[in-house]
């Protein structure tokens, strides 16, 4: 099943979502969108050493994240789930903190951008060493049956290319043994930096794997927030119901390079973005929305306006705040002070 | 440690003070897990956890796949999410495959996360020679891990310290790798006081006091260099033991107040010497009280082969004795 933007529709199944949250959703894929290229054009000049973009993530991530249910559900993210961290509640704000890499940033500004963390909103905190929350997530969501803490669950998500770690299998192995109830979401937007999926597995189809571990398996349509929700949702039901975990993969696209560090040019042809930008989620669900009557053209307008101001005023205010001090990098080593020799 | 005279006493090998200290730690906090392979049903290999599985259930004694990342990245999940794991790597040879979790993920979680998300959590695990363990059941792990800030790591030689320690483990806040020679756990017994105590991490301890020259060990070698101080004071020779007990952080103030004593130190570790514990100690004392000294710095280590072999005559030569390390004693007091 190939991604594409599904087509305009009068008759809009919207599969359980009201009107409010079908705005929410294309609301933050516009957020996300301003932010990727703000990150973007920081770097550019030369205010940021680094920024990383999730351009082609938007549906999937706006989709999911509207499926999350808040102040129960923990979410353990990877780097390019800036839709997800947005849409279950962080703020523009402490995007762009981590993208300055300013003290008041969750990580004080120690890891790079994009590694969201929040107890508040309950993201848990990784690091930038791929799969290695994975288990974490599973062991986060064996503490919650532990307790017997019913309607909680824990969405995970990492890249393609990511599930070609152990630890992936590990994790996937011990939530079926189990039960657990966790969601591992798969982004597979066809790219690991420059290898595709033909060099990642032998058999393309990551959803599959789920027969093998005895859990069920779902492939769906990334560039559809609503099909994704309804997914997610579903999963995320299930886990909550105590019967256990999902694999679900939906298919996407990564439309710029991996990282401002990259130059994808070097591995992928203009054509092959240019030939999956016809099926750009982000206008897509415009389209829909506007055909569907949830929301005029002049709704539209107005909401990309107040998307725009609301990220210029937290670049501004970002940027406005202190960096971490020389004396930061000497704290939480341990609990309380620290030496190595007492 | 706080015992007093008149407090209860039980006499236990290591492998029993193990055995009880966990059983309290499950007794005692419902957050308690113990997870890894044969923990359960099996009661682990060396029968640690014996029972543990029909007293407090298959959900808080879990007997986990064949997978170390995961056992050790699971329970760092668990630990996020509130609750105390103690994860067992059956034995030390096999962290390896773990090795990701404890060094980028374990040690780093509270540091990346500028203190907003905490991993208290042990890992325990068997690891040591001279029990005809082979290449792979005999490692010393220490040195891979006392290179990374964020981790805790013991290495207790006595029944009274590995409760004291594993309790203090249990309660720390943060990750502590809590290393148990095998040798050692049905070798050694000692008086054990039955109620709740702990041990603070990163106390050495003075188990033999000398006046001649400094011997600073941990583990089963701990043992052995008590047996060969005791033979040399029978030539005259007054020799002080520190058991080092805790690895990361390491107890400065005791070696630096026994070698300004005894003015020559003696460092005695099973592990291979290059890049060992004892060259951190080493530069540490020079760094700090090289005028103290009336003698080079010695370490008595393990030599720098990968592994002891199986066949006796392999493990014996990798491995020090008693009477080795009076040589060494005898040479260095002798200087
Ligand atoms: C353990 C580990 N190996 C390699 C890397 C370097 N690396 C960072 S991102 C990446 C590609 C990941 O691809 P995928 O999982 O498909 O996620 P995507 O970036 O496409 O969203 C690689 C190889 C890493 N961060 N961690
Ligand atoms: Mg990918």
């Amino acid at each position: 099943m190939a991604k594409s933007a599904p087509p305009a529709r009068e008759g809009l199944d919207k599969r359980g979502l009201t009107d409010e949250q079908l705005r929410a959703i294309f609301r933050n894929m516009l957020l996300q969108r301003a932010l990727d290229n703000r990150g973007f054009q920081l770097n550019r000049q030369g205010k940021v050493p680094f920024a990383l973009g999730s351009e082609g993530h938007e549906a999937l991530q706006a989709g999911a994240a509207m499926a999350f249910s808040r102040g129960n559900d923990i979410l353990a993210p990877y780097y390019r789930d800036l839709g997800l961290a947005l849409g279950i509640g962080l703020s523009p704000y402490e995007i762009l903190l981590s993208i300055f890499a300013r003290a008041a940033d969750h990580n004080g500004g120690r890891q790079f951008p994009n590694h969201y963390s929040s107890k508040r909103a309950g993201v848990m905190s990784f690091s930038s060493i791929l799969a290695a929350h994975i288990p974490h997530a599973v062991g986060a969501a064996y503490a919650m049956k532990l307790r017997g803490e019913k309607n909680r669950a824990v969405l995970v998500t990492c890249g393609d290319g990511t599930t070609s770690e152990g630890e992936w299998h590990e994790s996937m192995n011990f939530a079926a043994i189990h039960k657990l109830p966790v969601v591992m979401l798969v982004e597979n937007n066809e790219w690991a930096i420059s290898t595709p999926l033909d060099k990642q597995m032998g058999q393309p189809e990551i959803w599959k794997r789920a027969a093998g571990y005895g859990m069920p398996g779902v492939r769906f349509n990334g560039f559809d927030p609503i099909e994704t929700y309804a997914v997610v949702k579903n999963a995320l039901d299930r886990a909550h119901r105590g019967e256990g975990p999902s694999l679900i993969e939906g298919v996407c696209y990564r439309f710029l390079a991996h990282s401002t560090d990259d130059n994808d040019l070097t591995y992928r042809t203009k054509e092959e973005v240019t030939e999956h930008r016809k099926d750009d989620p982000v206008p897509g669900f415009e389209r829909i929305l506007t055909g569907a009557g949830v929301m005029t053209v002049a709704d539209v307008e107005a909401m990309k306006k107040d998307v725009l101001r609301e990220t210029n005023e937290a670049t501004d205010h970002a940027a406005a705040m202190p960096y971490p001090v020389a004396s930061d990098l000497y704290t939480h080593v341990y609990e309380g002070a620290y030496q190595p020799w007492l | 440690m706080a015992v007093s005279t008149q407090e209860q006493t039980t006499t236990m090998n290591n492998v029993e003070a193990v055995r009880h200290t966990l059983y309290e730690a499950m007794k005692n906090d419902d957050r308690t897990v113990i997870l890894g392979e044969d923990v359960g049903a099996r009661g682990n290999v060396f029968l640690i956890t014996k029972d543990f599985i029909e007293e407090f259930g298959a959900q808080r004694v879990i007997d986990t796949p064949i997978a170390e990342a995961s056992i050790v990245g699971i329970a760092i999940g668990m630990a996020m999410e509130g609750l105390r794991p103690i994860a067992e790597i059956q034995f030390a040879d096999f962290i390896y495959p773990a090795f990701n979790q404890i060094v980028g993920e374990a040690a780093k979680t509270r540091y990346r996360s500028n203190g907003e998300y905490t991993c208290p959590m042990v890992i325990r695990t068997p690891y040591g020679g001279g029990v005809r363990g082979a290449l792979s059941h005999s490692i010393s792990i220490e040195a891979l891990f006392y290179h990374v800030p964020g981790l805790k790591i013991v290495a207790p030689a006595f029944p009274a310290d590995i409760k004291g320690l594993l309790n203090a483990a249990i309660d720390d806040p943060d990750p502590v790798l809590f290393l148990e020679h095998k040798k050692t756990y049905r070798l050694i017994k000692g008086e054990v006081p039955t109620g709740h105590y702990t041990i603070p991490l990163g106390k050495a301890n003075v188990v033999r006091p000398g006046t001649q020259l400094t011997v600073v060990s941990y583990g089963l070698y701990v043992h052995w260099a008590l047996d060969a101080a005791n033979a040399l004071a029978n030539e005259g020779y007054d020799v002080e033991v520190i058991d080092l007990r805790s690895i990361r952080p390491m107890d400065k103030t005791t070696i630096l107040t026994s070698v300004e004593k005894t003015r020559k130190l003696l460092i005695i570790h099973e592990d291979n010497k290059f890049g060992g514990i004892g060259a951190e100690i080493s530069a540490m004392v020079a760094e700090e009280a090289l005028f103290s000294l009336d003698a080079p710095i010695r370490r008595h280590c393990a030599p720098d082969v990968p592994a002891m072999g199986y066949a006796e005559p392999l493990e014996h030569e990798y491995m020090s004795s008693p009477t080795k390390m009076a040589d060494a004693m005898r040479e260095l007091v002798r200087f």
